[in-house]
């Protein structure tokens, strides 16, 4: 059985899933639930001086009769009194000794201002703290969240205030929102930060309702651009997480966030290097039950793969990413089109055709035309379900194969057409190795 | 009669065999569609609806542009989506089968998209040298053609001998398929596209030769005549009622009951129309007799297995001799049990009786579910068996100045072959017409 215990920047926790801070983690009594579901930490929902919302807050991007593939959100720091929140915390961290429990900040850029609350949360009992330097919504116009966080100065100098007088682990959760997210990372690695989480969510605005043209989530008649986040963000996430998990002057502890809504999206994380995950939407979602998947999926693979613990795969996916000039110009695969399975929807004809390379051709196909009635009743019944049409069968001509992968791509059957290796003859060649000769 | 006549009692007693989908479930359902490229759906439609195309139009949320796209193709889009046979049409080619998957549901979709998609067909106003076209008849054939001459700036009057247009899609499709008020809106939506309808018997109140004084073309969609008699003893009692009759009263006549007791004799679509119409009209028993086995049945296997679910009861190899009158009316039917003796030149199965093997079943009501007679006889065409010869692609006759199709052509198919039918001789006279005007 695998153990999925965690130490994360000395932080411990049963397992890495955490609750990202947002509306799982408002209040204390949730944070116990979700303790009991199963999860293994929680960055409660960013404290600092109780604002005021709006309604309404969230929107989405549904997508192929899914809801939901990406949420967007324009909602604040926490509206609830400090007090309250720091009472709660001790509250959780009383029954939930075992669990980590982690103190999301942001204040006014105050020297004191950052003094009082780390204090304050670290005598409530919090396992660490999450210097929110993300939100790219409303608090950076008050010159927080993102504000900070897009400008590695500020970025440095408030996490120097803070481990001036923390005794807990510091993480700092950058934002996307940033052409280099190298330069914050290292900027707050300079300034002593214990970790880095990654990512908030990305500058959105997710759409328009085609009948009032007010784009939404509608407030007023009016909307605000928001902060994207769910499935949709996931590949985003994990490349910056790699540029962080690459870069020998900002890479730290990592606990990676964006598009995780299972044991999976998980596993990719930490193979790119994180110690722990978070996750908000998936869990606004469906719940905290979630996490029971997580946990068996997670374990399964592992045995699976024979990980014992977390520390034997993490990162192993970092040096299998390069830059592209590394990569071998020699490799060559093409793409064979399996006649026993394919269904005839010819779907990687025209892909090939008007988005590839035009090598997929038809042996026979009668030219179109005026038709009657194209078949008599009984043959017609014997139609369905009946063998794939040889006409319908496209082959590959694999002389002329780039080997893209789109076909295989758009083919709806399973292992109907693979990628196959051709062996080409020539040695391994990269495009470095051939403008160097 | 009018629209609003239709039999109330047959909303509850005939509830749609395919109920309508919701828009949820309908962008979910559109959202299967895998897109083929050159659709085999499409092929397999007669009348060559674009399927992928209307299809990923209601994942898009542009129902009217997906309605326009089957309607395009297809003016009864809206009847064809609720009775075509979609099993061994455009969803028995669906390459879902062949991935183990149910094949999408396009009938519904199309249903969906034109009772949602609120569209309508703009067309010019005839000019002064616009063709002049009479269709005979009022049933699915003429309307398409109607339809599709109108879109191309022809005037056109559609001339039907029966109270209501529509044919058979007004008086002859099962109820829990289509109703007559649907079938009627689509005959509206055609008037309203400047098509003129007139009732008048063609051939009797209004000779042929008017027809050919007035007008440059004229289309024939009459389709089939009545029901062939039994031709045993006793075929004309009271209580005995051909399916077509019977049908068409059940579907115009508020108060028809058939009785405790019905025997549908036949074994093809109409005979299971007809059985299945008699269960949910009351009929305690209802007997479908059929002369050969199942094998032979001409029915399509999906209403076969439909009338099983309803209850009807279904015994082979027996063939009628006579209905057997009491006090007047029939009251039983004498069968004599055959057997099959091997195939004849056409294919089809021969029988014989078998000696000495006579029994009596008692009944309220004798249903014959036979061929239907051709009405082209009285037409000066040139015949091809029975049915009207044509050149297929344009619908031309021997005659050059007549067009044909539906039923009256291809011996009695489906809606959608007569819509097909229409189209296509739109098209041969309006290309003719061209050549003629110059
Ligand atoms: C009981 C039954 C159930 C059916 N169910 C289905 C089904 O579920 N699905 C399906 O696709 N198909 C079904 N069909 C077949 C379908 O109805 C026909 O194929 C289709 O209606 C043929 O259209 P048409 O225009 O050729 O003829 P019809 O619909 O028969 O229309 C011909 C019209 O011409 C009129 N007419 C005839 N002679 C003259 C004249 N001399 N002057 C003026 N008018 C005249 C007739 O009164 C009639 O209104 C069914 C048929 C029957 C009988
Ligand atoms: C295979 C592929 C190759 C691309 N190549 C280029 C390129 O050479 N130059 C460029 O400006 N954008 C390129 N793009 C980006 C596209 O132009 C576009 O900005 C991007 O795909 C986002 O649009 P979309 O997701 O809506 O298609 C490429 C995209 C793809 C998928
Ligand atoms: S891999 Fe790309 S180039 Fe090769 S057949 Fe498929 S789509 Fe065409």
């Amino acid at each position: 059985m695998a153990d999925l215990s965690s130490t994360f920047a000395g932080i411990r926790s049963p397992n890495p899933f955490w609750l990202a801070s947002g509306p799982p983690t408002n209040c204390g009594e949730q944070i116990q639930r979700a303790f009991e579901a199963g999860w293994g930490g929680a960055v409660w929902k960013t404290l600092g001086d109780p604002i005021v919302n709006v309604s309404s807050r969230y929107s989405s991007v549904d997508w192929n009769g899914q809801r939901m593939m990406g949420l967007n959100n324009i909602e604040l720091i926490t509206d609830r009194p400090l007090e309250t929140n720091l009472r709660e915390i001790t509250e959780v961290k009383k029954r939930f000794p075992q669990h980590a429990v982690i103190a999301s900040i942001m204040v006014d850029s105050n020297r004191e201002a950052w003094h009082t609350i780390v204090k304050r949360c670290e005598d409530a009992g919090a396992d660490g703290l999450e210097l929110n330097f993300g939100c790219p919504h409303g608090m950076s116009e008050r010159g927080m969240g993102s504000a900070v966080g897009q400008v590695p100065d500020y970025a440095c100098m408030i996490t120097e205030w803070v481990k001036e007088v923390a005794r807990t682990p510091v993480l700092v959760k950058l934002t996307p929102n940033v052409t280099d997210i190298r330069m914050v990372a290292r900027a707050a690695k300079r300034a002593g930060a214990d970790a880095l989480s990654a990512i908030n969510t990305i500058n959105s605005i997710t759409g328009i309702d085609l009948d009032t043209l007010t784009p939404r989530p509608n407030v007023g008649g009016m909307s605000s651009h928001g902060g994207y986040c769910g499935p949709a963000v996931k590949p985003i996430a994990l490349h910056l997480i790699q540029q962080i998990a690459a870069d020998p002057q900002a890479v730290l502890p990592l606990s990676g966030i964006g598009g995780i809504s299972g044991w999976r999206e998980a596993a990719e994380f930490i193979l790119l290097g994180c110690g722990t995950v978070q996750v908000c939407t998936a869990a606004m979602h469906h719940g905290y039950r979630i996490v029971e998947d997580m946990i068996d999926g997670l374990s399964n693979w592992m045995d699976d793969k024979g990980f014992r613990t977390i520390e034997d795969f993490r990162g192993l996916s970092v040096p299998k990413i390069t830059e592209w000039k590394h990569l071998d110009l020699n490799y060559k695969i093409v793409a064979r089109i399996n006649r026993e399975t394919c269904i005839g929807c010819d779907l990687c004809y025209i892909a090939c055709w008007d988005g590839a390379h035009q090598c997929i051709h038809f042996d026979a196909r009668p030219p179109a035309g005026i038709t009657v009635t194209p078949v008599s009743r009984p043959e017609a019944l014997r139609a369905t379900g009946g063998p794939t049409p040889p006409a319908r069968i496209p082959h590959v001509d694999e002389t002329e194969c780039v080997g893209c992968n789109l076909c295989w791509l758009v083919c709806p059957v399973e292992n109907c057409i693979s990628m196959a290796k051709i062996d080409t003859g020539a040695p391994p060649q990269s495009w470095a190795q051939r403008t160097e000769a | 009669m009018t629209a609003s006549s239709v039999v109330p009692a047959n909303l509850e007693r005939f509830p749609d065999l395919h109920p309508a989908l919701d828009s949820q479930s309908a962008v979910a359902e559109a959202n299967r569609c895998l897109f083929c490229y050159d659709a085999p759906c499409t092929a397999a439609c007669p009348t060559h609806i674009d399927v992928p195309r209307f299809i990923r139009k209601i994942g898009s949320g542009n129902l009217r542009g997906s309605a326009l796209t089957i309607l395009d193709a297809n003016i009864l889009g809206l009847s064809c989506s609720r009775v075509c046979p979609v099993d061994v049409l455009c969803e028995g080619s669906c390459v879902m089968h062949r991935y183990n998957k149910k094949p999408i549901e396009i009938g519904r979709l199309q249903r969906y998209a034109i009772e949602h998609g609120k569209a309508s067909i703009a067309c010019p106003a005839p000019g002064d040298a616009a063709l002049n076209v009479a269709c005979v008849g009022g049933g699915p054939a003429s309307l398409s053609c109607a339809a599709e001459l109108r879109r191309h700036g022809a005037r056109v009057t559609v001339f039907d001998n029966r109270p209501l247009p529509g044919g058979l899609n007004t008086y002859g499709v099962a109820e829990y398929k289509l109703r007559p008020t649907d079938s009627l809106r689509e005959v509206e939506m055609i008037r309203a596209m400047g098509v003129e309808f007139r009732q008048a018997e063609i051939g009797g109140a209004i000779p042929l030769s008017q027809l050919e004084a007035e007008f440059d073309f004229i289309f024939i969609g009459v389709g089939l005549g009545a029901m062939d008699r039994l031709g045993i003893p006793g075929d004309q009692l009271p209580g005995v009622i051909d399916a077509l009759r019977f049908i068409e009263r059940y579907k115009t006549q508020p108060s028809f009951a058939p009785g405790r007791t019905v025997i549908v004799i036949g074994g093809g679509n109409t005979a299971i129309d007809a059985a299945n119409a008699a269960v949910r009209l009351g009929a305690q028993d209802v007997h479908l007799f059929y002369r050969r086995t199942p094998n032979e049945m001409p029915a399509f296997p999906f209403e076969y297995d439909h009338a099983k679910i309803e209850g009807v009861r279904f015994h082979w190899l027996a063939k009628p001799i006579a209905v057997v009158e009491v006090a007047g009316r029939a009251a039983a039917v004498r069968f004599a049990n055959t057997r099959l003796t091997g195939p004849a030149g056409d294919g089809r199965q021969t029988i014989e009786v078998i000696p000495d093997s006579e029994y009596e079943v008692a009944c309220d009501t004798v249903i014959p579910a036979l061929g239907q007679s051709r009405l082209t006889s009285t037409l000066h065409l040139e015949i091809n068996g029975s049915s009207v010869a044509v050149d297929r692609p344009t619908g031309r006759t021997s005659n050059p100045k007549y067009y044909a199709g539906g039923d009256c052509v291809n011996g009695g198919r489906e809606v959608v072959d007569a819509v097909a039918d229409g189209k296509r001789a739109a098209l041969g006279m309006l290309s003719n017409g061209m050549a003629k005007h110059g």
